[in-house]
């Protein structure tokens, strides 16, 4: 296996998503793991498409915690992975994530983790920064794609020169936008084999302890790592006027202004209009550089910090003891605790006057998303309407797809959708306190993702419930991948956790069958334990895809030679 | 120079395409360019928009700050409105006039279409005529990028090239139609 060029012949516009999965492949990674999940999933659809060229094995996993450990196997054995993962995926893999921080990491493992604030395709907005710093691991944060590919080639390093996993912390914006990207030079990890010292990755208390007081020794070398990379202050700004820039407080600055990841070029936007010079500092990496930090608030007044998602490097500046400079940001309320930066909340912060704008027409009717025409899930969501005429109490707990959409108008049905297989522990939950019927209406990848073990504790203490499948065969909000196991495995999953067999039914769901399979739900409702109702049609979309002969299709001009774009807009991102 | 442009529309029109062409035009100009794209939930036959920034300057971000964009590029007449806060006092309105009615409290047309016509610098298209007239009705979102190539700092005969060598995986028919698409909405489209 010879890799001698780089993965990108020339520089090209790309998806932050596809950077990071060109500076994966440029890191001579050998394998690859994810689950897919917006904002993340483009990285390993553009790993996949090029792995064999590359000797990289990549697979799509069950779900983020397996895909966790499948990559934690492999650097065990001193290769280069990735695990790649959206936000919430984290939380899945919360498990072997923190506790691999203590294990002598051998080849480098790179976390990837795509945050979405602002909520575009997501249940919550959590900082993975904040989850970095739990677990003690570095974190680089990219400002754009070129960052996003850089950074993810140094996080290798990082990570094989600390004995580290490293974090890439990614936000919507930069996983989706595009920029030009130019590559570096191919490099490569150590040979593959087993660890010299195998005790370093057995968790047992003694060598826990001994593990556990090693990361926390090698916390000063990470710190003088980010201090490194922390780039020095700048002044921003008209020059020459530093005198009528100084502040009453004796700052030779009235201001300074902190950056992480994309706030930069929201800052940037706005530098034309500062009518005074403005000392920036941009921090790139964590754990923070607490030097770089304290040498510009030595100079100014105040300290304005900007960055997206929480206010995790303001809340470490600021403290709860008052400070010699005082610290504006979100926490303040100069900007907003929730939803993204814009370069016009940055202004606001800024304090420079806003932009005149035009106006939107009141009354505009919203226009949300819906399920396709002729989509499966509508004839499912007819049925179990249907089945719940009459009945006095009873709940309908949901789950994260393209099916969470059965909550809104004009189907109504759903009641919760919380967390990946949340919707079978919640209706059990519900049974258990006498709110019944109380149907779980679950996709089959979220089944296979979290769905059977709530499904064991049902079956475990014969709870009454009736689970509802949802096998459009594909993860079909994030863009028909496939599933981690064929749709054929559904039943005898089910069967196998020991599910009664009569209490286990596989029907079309089909306009015709609306009727059949709302009976069918009616006298599974009545009965008094577990049951299991499979509708099966294939996504629409698939449907198109598949007859169209053009799966994972990428006509996009811009993505060329390079890109795994899919450019049916319908087909790509969304919510596992 | 910079040219920002807002392109909006609703899933499953081709907005994320036909800012992938104009985009990779830009690029084969030498120009910077960065382009911002919404994934996910919102596809779902929701309100999608993206954004295109084109410059001989570096760019600060994917997002354009509001009230700066130079043109607002619009496959769908009620979801023109919905961005105009964007747009620059001196930017220009492409829009296509066919409305979508994905949704049970779309307002009369006319209504919107009298909205659209008040603004001082705007080109309505009948995208969908034009599209089909080409051979394609799925090249619409072509017809009005086509109909606002003139406002932007792009070479014609590159975007051509670029829409060629984009379509050509589907067949010489398709490329046939999204160039005849793209020609008629620069005839009918907004002067230089």
């Amino acid at each position: 296996m010879t890799r001698k060029l780089s993965s990108l012949a020339e520089p090209r516009l790309l998806l932050g998503d596809e950077a990071v999965a060109l500076g994966v492949l440029d890191a001579g990674a050998a394998a690859a793991y994810a689950y897919p999940g917006t904002p993340s999933t483009e990285i390993f659809e553009t790993l996949e498409q090029r792995a064999h060229r590359h000797g990289v094995t990549a697979h799509w996993c069950a779900n983020e915690k397996t895909a966790y450990e499948q990559a934690l196997g492999a650097s065990m054995m001193n290769a280069r992975v990735l695990v790649s993962m959206k936000h919430v995926g984290l939380n899945v893999a919360m498990d072997p994530f923190v506790n691999s921080a203590l294990v002598g990491i051998r080849g480098g493992l790179v976390v990837v983790v795509a945050d979405d604030p602002g909520m575009h395709s997501s249940q919550n907005e959590q900082d993975s920064r904040v989850l970095a710093d739990f677990a003690r691991v570095p974190c680089l944060e990219p400002a754009d794609q070129q960052e996003a590919y850089d950074m993810t080639r140094e996080a290798f390093a990082v990570s094989e020169r600390f004995g580290v996993p490293v974090m890439v912390r990614l936000v919507t914006r930069v996983c989706h936008g595009r920029s030009l990207v130019r590559p570096g030079p191919l490099t490569g990890g150590g040979p593959v084999g087993k660890p010299d010292s195998p005790r370093d990755w057995v968790l047992l208390p003694a060598n826990a302890r001994r593990l556990w007081r090693g990361l926390l020794d090698r916390q000063e070398a990470l710190r003088d790592w980010s201090e490194g990379l922390a780039a020095g202050v700048r002044v921003l700004g008209p020059q020459g006027a530093r005198t009528a820039a100084g502040g009453e407080g004796g700052g030779e600055f009235r201001l300074g202004v902190v950056t992480t990841g994309i706030a930069r070029g929201y800052l940037a936007e706005n530098v034309p209009d500062l009518d005074a010079p403005l000392p920036h500092l941009h921090v790139g990496a964590y754990p923070l550089p607490a030097g770089a930090l304290r040498a510009l608030a030595a100079r100014v007044d105040r300290l304005l910090v900007l960055e997206e998602g929480y206010p995790f490097l303001e809340r470490q500046l600021r403290g709860v003891l008052p400070g010699t400079v005082p610290v504006a940001g979100k926490e303040d309320g100069t900007l907003p605790l929730d939803g993204e930066l814009t370069p016009d909340s940055v202004r606001a912060a800024l304090g420079l006057a806003p932009r005149t704008v035009g106006a939107i027409p009141e009354g505009l009717p919203a226009r949300p998303p819906q399920l396709c025409p002729g989509c499966p899930h509508r004839d499912a969501y007819e049925a179990i309407g249907l089945a719940l005429q009459g009945e006095e109490t009873w709940t309908v707990t949901g789950d994260i797809g393209c099916y969470t959409l059965g909550a809104l108008p004009p189907f109504g049905t759903l009641e919760s959708c919380v967390c990946m297989g949340a919707s079978v522990g919640m209706a059990k939950g519900a049974s258990d306190v006498g709110v019944r019927p109380a149907l779980a209406v679950i996709g089959d990848s979220t089944f296979l993702h979290s769905g059977v073990t709530p499904l064991m504790d049902a079956v475990a203490h014969r709870t009454p419930i009736t689970v509802v499948v949802l096998d459009n065969e594909t993860v079909g909000m994030t863009g028909q991948q496939p599933t981690v196991l064929p749709d054929s495995r559904l039943v005898p999953i089910v069967l196998g956790v020991g599910v009664d067999p009569n209490h286990v039914h596989t029907i079309e769901a089909h306009p015709r069958n609306v009727e059949a399979m709302a009976a069918l739900l009616r006298e599974e409702m009545a009965y008094p334990g577990v049951s299991v109702i499979v509708g099966v049609r294939e996504c629409v979309v698939s449907a198109r895809k598949r007859r169209s002969g053009e799966r994972r299709a990428a006509p996009a001009p811009s993505a060329g030679e390079s890109a795994g774009r899919t450019t049916d807009p319908v087909a790509s991102g969304g919510e596992p | 120079m910079k040219a920002d442009v807002i392109l909006c529309g609703v899933g499953g029109q081709g907005v994320l395409s036909a800012a992938g062409i104009l985009a990779e035009a830009g690029v084969r100009g030498g120009l910077h360019v960065r382009m911002g794209e919404v994934h996910g939930m919102a596809q779902r036959g929701g309100a999608v928009q993206a954004s295109l920034r084109l410059s001989d300057a570096p760019i600060a971000g994917e997002l354009v700050p509001r009230g700066t964009a130079d043109l607002l590029l619009s496959l769908e007449p009620l979801e023109t409105l919905r961005y105009l806060d964007w747009l620059a006092p001196s930017g220009w309105v492409v829009a296509s006039t066919d409305p979508v009615r994905n949704i049970p409290d779309y307002p009369p047309l006319e209504e919107v279409l009298e909205r659209l016509r008040a603004l001082p610098r705007r080109v309505l298209v009948e995208a969908a005529a034009v599209a089909r007239a080409a051979g394609s009705t799925h090249a619409a979102n072509v017809a009005v990028a086509g109909a606002a190539a003139r406002l932007l700092p792009l070479d014609a005969a590159v975007i051509r090239d670029v829409i060629t060598e984009g379509f050509m995986e589907k067949g010489v028919k398709v490329v046939d139609a999204n160039l005849k698409a793209f020609q008629e909405g620069m005839r009918v489209g907004a002067p230089a």
